[in-house]
């Protein structure tokens, strides 16, 4: 720590100027940096949340990666060779079947709110490579909830809009 | 009887908050001795409230009184005891009591354990820890009460999520608090500071410890939290960028800087603009985390509209906090300007590169967080963003800041330099360089930048301790003299070294898991046998058991490694009874810092289940490198300059250091 004091003083204020406008640019610089990558990443790694009459009515098209959201419907649960899945999901208005080939998460059941990620093929169908477990207390993903009161199947403050509250297995 | 007292001292602790929040800082203003003083046993007192009614919520729990809503909506009487504990902070209402205690704890532990500081200073703090204190106390008790009652009490609870039910997601809680909480000390100061208008290296010197301390239990928090996820879960990931992990993320990158810009400050005097800053920011993002996570906003925008007092509430408060502070900070702040001057190249222009990266990374995962929830208010759009951004984003901004983490304790204060520096750190460059190669050589497949970031991990280990080593002439001094300087040199040059290598250890653990992680979904039969990274693993059968609260259906799976038995996993589907919950219990297999990670499907009708395995080499050094990481700060914390209550080696120091400028 004994550096030497001796050339500064006699550049003192430019130096510090100069010192300052390099602090700035240096700090620009990574910003800048920083900036351009958020707006990068953002064109490329967003996925839209749409439901099942989101789309229709939006008409959107295949190939693109969407998030499609709404209840498990009853009874539509199909289970093949190779854990290969379909299911339908519906909003109560349009249905749309998916197909999925893994192990499902805890809480996907029939009549549940459900989140699958993946890509609409031609037909209206969807080929999910992810079904989402993640969910808060009450068993609903945000998006499907939303989605599901704009369909009027649910009205804020229920526990969770369960078509088969009649089936044991649903009920406490 | 005992939730009334419990509301009632909530009651108290918050007139208690009222007055300390006005009286010392008049006392403060008027240079009045008398009214200064009032705050400490004010304070005490605050803590004391509010430390009866917790117990008071705590005793509800225990003895499972479900004449309070509180305790009906999350708990129930076969709950097992530690969660029932954990219960009373496992909600929005009690995790705000929480809150609020370890706060007025902390208040407390200044009002007890300052004497040492300068009265009008004290006062000031004290003052606006009670500001928070009392916002905090007017919130819980208008809009999120826990010790409602309600009529008829039913005759049994609703019980703890049970994804909570686990001993790590008891303590994640308070200890992500504790951190949260304890940036309210950097942010006090920094207010107080401000209010005086002046500020000095002894001002550094308390706010250190505060960050540091803050800083450890929030990595203790994030880490805990991200191994309970591992573990729990059941799917094999330990980072999700999810809103609730980016909430605890951002208050930690932001104090990671205030750790090292107060460094600058209280040895050169310099950045004090920028470190008061970072302290308001700094506690502006634990707020927002709290927030962020405990209202539901994450769950649904719509949260507001359901419970519009408490989202109404909850914004009253960040915007008075943040935005009053911020306007404190703009008028007061150029008061402050004045400070030693450096070179871009040294020990100070490092650490403002430091800084630099750090608020970037987190201004990166700011936008990430709440672009979408932005977006929804605004356009109604329904929009996610996944882990492509944050990997975009984050990672290219945290490998320069990896590099220079090394340079940096190389380069000399005021004026330094890089060339000669370069050449100290040959070790460093070598080791990157041979685990480099040797990486690339011995693994097959994986991404091609995987050995380069071992390097770079083996970079930052052998680095960042081969400063402490040149420091004490490891290898060129006899052993006697290297033990001689070792034990003089400051501990908080151990931290430095130890905090860092902790990073290195960190990264090899994440680009283990990433890059060279092996999957494999199968459905078996019991009797079936897979292969998996070395391993035969046979299923014996599938076995129903009851647990306390929940059912049980395990999978036995025996291991044997090379003909040789290792052992038996027993992943299990467990269905918890009072809320009818599935959930997977994952099993892990440990050889050296690698896992196998085994994880339940459905079991078919047809008497087969599905199983994910997956391997995950160097996984545990995640987790080893956070609490290294830890270790650091603790090293750096015993540092006898920063020890509280401890003046005199402090105002020996002083000089020293004036002297070596």
């Amino acid at each position: 720590m004994t550096t030497t004091t001796g050339p500064v003083p006699a550049r003192r204020g430019m130096t510090r100027k100069q010192r300052r406008l390099t602090l700035i640019g240096l700090a620009l610089a990574v910003l800048g940096v920083a900036a351009g990558l958020v707006l990068y990443a953002l064109s490329g790694s967003i996925t839209l949340f749409h439901s099942p009459t989101d789309i229709v009515e939006k008409n959107v098209q295949p190939g693109q990666r969407i998030r499609l959201g709404g209840l498990v419907e009853t009874g539509s649960i199909r289970r093949g060779e190779n854990m290969q899945v379909s299911f339908v999901v519906t909003d109560g208005r349009t249905s749309i079947p998916v197909a999925y080939r893994g192990v499902l998460p805890d809480l996907f059941r029939e009549g549940q709110g459900v989140v699958t990620e993946g890509v609409l093929e031609p037909g209206r169908q969807f080929r999910a490579d992810s079904v989402l477990a993640r969910h808060d207390e009450t068993y609903m993903p945000k998006e499907v909830a939303d989605a599901l009161k704009q369909q009027g199947h649910w009205k804020p403050g229920d526990p969770a809009p369960n078509p088969n509250a009649a089936q044991p297995g649903a009920s406490r | 009887m005992s939730p009334e007292i419990g509301h009632y001292a909530l009651v108290l602790a918050l007139a208690l908050a009222l007055f300390q929040s006005v009286v010392p800082v008049w006392g403060a203003r008027k240079r009045d001795a008398a009214l200064m003083g009032t705050a400490d046993a004010v304070a005490l007192g605050q803590c004391a409230f509010v430390a009866i009614a917790f117990a008071a919520l705590t005793h509800a729990y225990l003895v499972s009184d479900f004449s309070v809503e509180n305790v009906v909506l999350n708990s129930h009487s076969t709950k097992p005891l530690i969660y029932k504990i954990s219960g009373v902070w496992g909600n929005h209402e009690g995790s705000m009591l929480l809150w609020v205690l370890i706060l007025t704890l902390f208040s407390a532990f200044v009002a007890l354990f300052g004497r040492n500081l300068p009265l009008p200073l004290k006062a000031n703090v004290l003052a606006v820890q009670a500001w928070i204190t009392a916002a905090f106390l007017l919130f819980i008790l208008k809009t999120s009460n826990p010790f409602n009652r309600i009529n008829p009490a039913p005759f049994e609870g609703r019980d703890l999520n049970p994804l909570l039910q686990d001993p790590g997601l008891a303590i994640h809680p308070p200890l992500l608090y504790l951190g949260y909480v304890g940036f309210s000390m950097s942010f006090a100061f920094a207010v107080a500071a401000l209010i005086e208008g002046r500020i000095d290296a002894a001002w550094a010197r308390w706010v250190r410890p505060w960050a540091l301390t803050a800083w450890m239990f929030l990595t203790a928090g994030i880490s805990m939290g991200s191994f309970w996820a591992y573990y729990e879960l059941g799917w094999g990931g330990w980072w999700f960028w999810d809103p609730v992990e980016n909430a605890s993320l951002m208050p930690w990158l932001a104090g990671t800087a205030l750790l090292h810009s107060a460094i600058v400050m209280e040895k050169r005097e310099a950045l004090k603009v920028w470190t008061v800053l970072l302290a308001i920011l700094t506690f502006s993002l634990s707020l927002l985390g709290t927030f962020l996570v405990r209202s539901g906003v994450l769950t649904s925008v719509h949260a507001f509209a359901v419970d519009p007092e408490r989202g109404i509430f909850i914004l009253a408060i960040l915007i008075a906090f943040i935005g009053g502070s911020l306007a404190l900070y703009a008028w007061r702040a150029p008061m402050l300007r004045q400070g030693g001057i450096f070179a871009p190249v040294s020990r100070e222009g490092a650490l403002v590169l430091n800084n630099l990266f750090l608020t970037a990374a987190c201004a990166a995962v700011f936008v990430g967080t709440l672009y979408p929830l932005a977006l929804e208010a605004l356009t109604g759009a329904k929009i996610s963003v996944g882990p492509p951004f944050f990997n975009w984003t984050f990672g290219p901004l945290m490998v320069p800041l990896m590099v220079a983490m090394v340079f940096g304790p190389f380069l000399a204060w005021k004026r330094g330099d890089l060339l000669a520096a370069a050449q100290r750190m040959m070790a460093a460059f070598a080791a990157g360089i041979a685990a480099m190669l040797l990486t690339f050589a011995v693994t097959r497949g994986g991404p091609v930048l995987a050995p380069v970031f071992i390097g770079l991990a083996a970079y930052i280990i052998v680095g960042s301790l081969a400063e402490v080593a040149e420091r004490v002439q490891l290898f060129r001094a006899p052993l006697a003299t290297t033990l001689q300087r070792a034990r003089g040199l400051p501990r908080s040059a151990w931290g430095t070294a130890v905090a860092h290598a902790g990073v290195g250890v960190m990264l090899i653990g994440i680009v283990g898991e990433t890059c060279y992680r092996q999957e494999l979904i199968v459905q078996m039969k019991p009797g079936d046998t897979v292969e998996v990274a070395g391993y035969q693993v046979t299923l014996t059968g599938l076995a129903p058991v009851q647990g306390p609260n929940y059912r049980d259906v395990v999978a036995r799976l025996v291991l044997r490694e090379g003909g040789v038995d290792a052992g038996i996993l027993e992943p299990a589907k467990r269905v918890y009874t009072a809320r009818n919950m599935p959930t997977t219990e994952a099993a892990l297999k440990t050889r050296g810092f690698s896992q196998l990670y085994v994880s339940p499907g459905d079991v078919e009708t047809s008497g087969s289940i599905a199983l994910r395995f997956f391997y995950k080499p160097m996984v545990l050094l995640i987790w080893i490198g956070t609490l290294v990481m830890m270790l650091g700060g603790l090293l750096s914390l015993s540092d006898r300059r920063l020890r509280v209550g401890a003046p005199k080696p402090a105002a020996r120091r002083a000089p020293a250091v004036q002297a070596a400028e």
